[in-house]
């Protein structure tokens, strides 16, 4: 048994969905973790802040190990006479491999590691990727980043106005429409910015991430600064077998996705060639055909029909810039940028492409101003400017509908510098 | 040699990044790496991917809790030891993935994820997550360790799972639905983009700490940090430099906090939740879609928030027999009107829905369709 009371948390061990207040209380009674009272005082804080419906967590906290300017989210607690055992209770950003594959034998090293310098809690893992060793003291951080970086061959993640820790889908490691190798992409700019990622040197915070299809499993176009979007540029190859075969009902739409409600007899009509946004699509009772020139590729049909429609051969990814939530200005996706990059490593296009803006970020960006702010204080013609694309209607919804145009001086014949006396000449006062 | 205090930066190892993933990859995975043909969902929670070679690979996605032990993480390693050859993988949602590479494997492993308990009786390892239900809740930190936010985050979301428990192990939904918690309006995570997203908020303005602020704070930042320019210098009565809020501006965001200790503005009844709807992220038929507010305000109710969870589960509800198939929340709402949606949901229609930020006028109806 715990040393606080946590009635209320005690309520939250019930009804079936996997209890975080269980788990705490085995690692309370079974952890073998160094800071032996921080599971229990982690419960009893949040049961203070369940009776109080707020937060006993002080504001900010600044820790870290030398070298690095981020990868510690430091926190105190504002009762630790209370809750000695969270008094400091810092987070670690441990920087996970792409798409967060494990070998047991790696994973039991994470968790010694953690037993040794910490609570024994984690998070698996935070939004934005990295595993998160979730509650510290001030004196382990350098044992522990010691330790990790010399048995573990293993670096710490991102914090602070600099390159967070980067992310991807699964790709091609276990999914056929990845258009291209996410992982590898993700893996590669973490380690050419691990310069970045560490020391902060940005107007804030920056963030990549990678989805190897327009489906969009980790995304990247609403929760980063940098979305690659995996695309094609051919043709969708179908297998009309295999699209007869789903009209015959031997194969299942959506590889069963729908299995558990009876939504009747699949209709190839109804569910694909009429759901496809752009109506490029016929089925004449024997044969499908695609108007690939008129394919959007939002992946509708190939989701609907995997056995039978595949991704083209042609491929590579769509870049969007500038995806960012709400504070300050407002929330934004990713905007497209360079609507088709090939993407095979070492990727040195994507990478020149990166250093453009983070050049102009970094010199006019305001302090605590998100890339997808500065494109919009500054202009996306100004953003396509400094990384050298030519303006592409692919590149907006719609053209604008205000008439309120710059014109660069240069481009007017005669340029601005005019004489009243002249006009005045033929149009009198 | 263990790290040496008084020698810092002797041997210190830096900017080695993460683990390569290959390192990682079951054999199945790393001979058919780009390789896959098809895949099927058998069952919720269970998936077959069939590569060209014809070699198959079994995955069984179970949910987490994602703030979870070293003790847990143990208990999944030796799982994957028994039935996996030793490998495993977490998805982008936070649920944990069995690779099985023996079909013989999945049905035991199966069997064994759904007989394990915790002591206070809930699952360890709910099987499903797959196809059109409800997988798991992208959440935040919450009261178990951020200084920002207006709500729990764990709590919240075990108790809207609870409710939603059936919907994870099952595919009845006319598309998936992605259920995501912010405990502030920083929205780390994927509130602003989900199908229903619940957001922790604020209702009074920041209290100024007028003997500290000027110690504590850089004045300029929390100046401008408001995103409606409620903040002005100003003085204490014993004439320290300190700042003013013109309250009839403020909307509670708490970004002057994140950026000013000194101005604390959670409150045991003006915090809470706001329940946003209709949001989505992939590309399929229509394109991504921002979450749109439709309840402003639903008090703090731990430890089960029964109020959120009541109305997130009606929504789900409404949604699942009126949508067609495919038809994600957002796509929904928007074909039969946003009338619609709130008359079907019985969600009472406030002033606080209709957007007054900027450029809000995009959001009104310049138009005479409408539903009576």
């Amino acid at each position: 048994m715990g040393k606080h009371k946590t009635p209320m948390l005690d309520e939250l061990e019930n009804g079936p969905w996997p209890s975080f207040v269980s788990d705490i209380k085995q690692q309370v009674e079974k952890g073998k973790h160094i800071l032996k009272d921080a599971p229990d005082d982690l419960l009893g804080v949040l049961e203070m802040s369940y009776e109080d419906k707020v937060t006993h967590w002080k504001h900010g906290g600044i820790v870290g190990v030398f070298g690095y300017g981020g990868g510690i989210i430091g926190r105190y607690c504002d009762q630790p006479q209370q809750f000695p055992g969270v008094a400091h209770f810092h987070t670690v950003r441990v920087n996970q491999p792409s798409s967060k594959y494990y070998t047991t034998k790696f994973l039991r090293e994470l968790c010694d590691l953690w037993d040794r310098h910490g609570s024994g809690l984690t998070n698996m893992h935070g939004s934005t990727g990295d595993i998160v060793f979730l509650g510290t003291t001030t004196d382990h951080l350098e044992p522990l980043f010691y330790d990790m970086t010399h048995e573990l061959n293993q670096d710490l993640g991102g914090s602070g106005s600099n390159l967070r820790t980067p992310e991807c889908c699964l790709g091609m490691s276990r999914c056929e429409f990845a258009c291209y190798d996410s992982q590898e992409a993700c893996h590669q700019m973490t380690n050419a910015y691990q310069e970045e990622l560490h020391r902060p040197a940005f107007p804030y915070k920056f963030k990549f991430k990678f989805d190897a299809c327009p489906n969009g499993c980790v995304a990247s176009i609403a929760r980063s600064d940098m979305s690659v979007i995996g695309t094609w540029r051919d043709d969708i190859r179908i297998n009309q077998e295999a699209v007869k075969a789903y009209v015959g009902g031997e194969l299942k739409p959506n590889a069963g996705a729908h299995s558990s409600r009876d939504w009747g007899k699949f209709d190839i009509i109804a569910e694909v060639i009429n759901l496809c946004p752009t109506n490029c699509m016929c089925w004449d009772g024997s044969k499908l055909e695609i108007n690939n020139a008129e394919c959007v590729r939002c992946m509708h049909c190939l989701n609907v029909m995997p056995r039978a429609l595949r991704i083209g051969e042609d491929r590579g990814a769509s870049i969007l810039f500038g995806a960012k939530a709400p504070i300050l200005e407002g929330a934004q996706m990713s905007t497209l940028t360079v609507p088709f990059m090939k993407m095979e490593p070492p990727f040195d296009e994507l990478k020149e492409l990166i250093e453009k803006v983070w050049d102009w970020w970094m010199e006019e960006g305001k302090n605590r101003e998100r890339l997808g702010e500065l494109i919009q204080r500054k202009s996306m013609q100004e953003f396509l400017r400094v990384i050298e694309l030519e303006p592409d209607p692919r590149m907006v919804d719609e053209p604008r509908s205000n008439p309120y145009i710059f014109w660069k001086e240069e481009e007017v014949e005669g340029g601005w510098t005019r004489d009243i006396e002249v006009y005045r000449t033929k149009h009198p006062r | 040699m263990p790290y040496d205090p008084s020698n810092p930066l002797q041997d210190r190892i830096t900017d080695i990044g993460p683990k390569y993933f290959r390192e990682f990859f079951p054999p199945v995975i790393e001979k058919n790496f780009g390789k896959w043909v098809y895949h099927e969902i058998l069952e919720p929670g269970v998936l077959v991917h069939v590569a060209e070679s014809g070699d198959e690979i079994y995955t069984v996605r179970v949910g987490g809790a994602r703030l979870m032990s070293v003790e847990l993480l143990r208990e999944m390693a030796e799982i994957a030891d028994k039935y996996c050859g030793g490998y495993l993988r977490f998805t982008t949602r936070n649920n944990i993935e069995f690779l099985v590479s023996d079909k013989a494997k999945v049905k035991p492993l199966v069997d064994d994820l759904k007989s394990r308990k915790f002591d206070g009786g809930s699952y360890k390892f709910p099987v499903g997550g797959t196809g059109s239900g409800i997988t798991n809740i992208v959440h935040t930190q919450g009261w178990a360790h951020c200084h920002t936010p207006a709500i729990d985050a764990s709590g919240v979301v075990k108790a809207v799972m609870d409710s939603l428990f059936d919907e994870f192990g099952s595919m009845r939904m006319p598309a998936p639905v992605r259920v995501s918690l912010a405990c502030c309006l920083n929205m780390c995570g994927a509130v602003h983009c989900s199908d229903i997203a619940i957001l922790g908020i604020h209702r009074k303005p920041p209290m100024i700490d007028g003997e500290w602020i000027d110690k504590l704070c850089e004045l300029p930042l929390a100046i401008a940090a408001c995103p409606t320019a409620a903040i002005k210098p100003a003085k204490t009565a014993s004439g320290l430099k300190a700042l003013e809020v013109n309250a009839e501006r403020c909307m509670f965001c708490g970004n002057c906090y994140t950026m000013c200790a000194a101005m604390p503005l959670a409150d045991e009844v003006g915090s809470g939740i706001a329940i946003l709807v209709g949001g989505k992220l992939s590309n399929r038929i229509s394109k991504p879609k921002f979450s749109k507010v439709v309840i402003p305000f639903i008090p703090n109710e731990p430890p089960r928030w029964p109020s959120t969870v009541d109305a997130v589960k009606k929504i789900v509800d409404v949604y699942a027999k009126d949508a067609r198939k495919y038809e994600r929340l957002g796509d929904w709402a928007e074909r039969i009107g946003w009338e619609r949606f709130f008359e079907k949901t019985e969600i009472p229609f406030t002033h606080h829905l209709i957007d007054d930020y900027r450029f809000a006028y995009t959001t009104w109806r310049q138009s005479t369709q409408f539903k009576f």
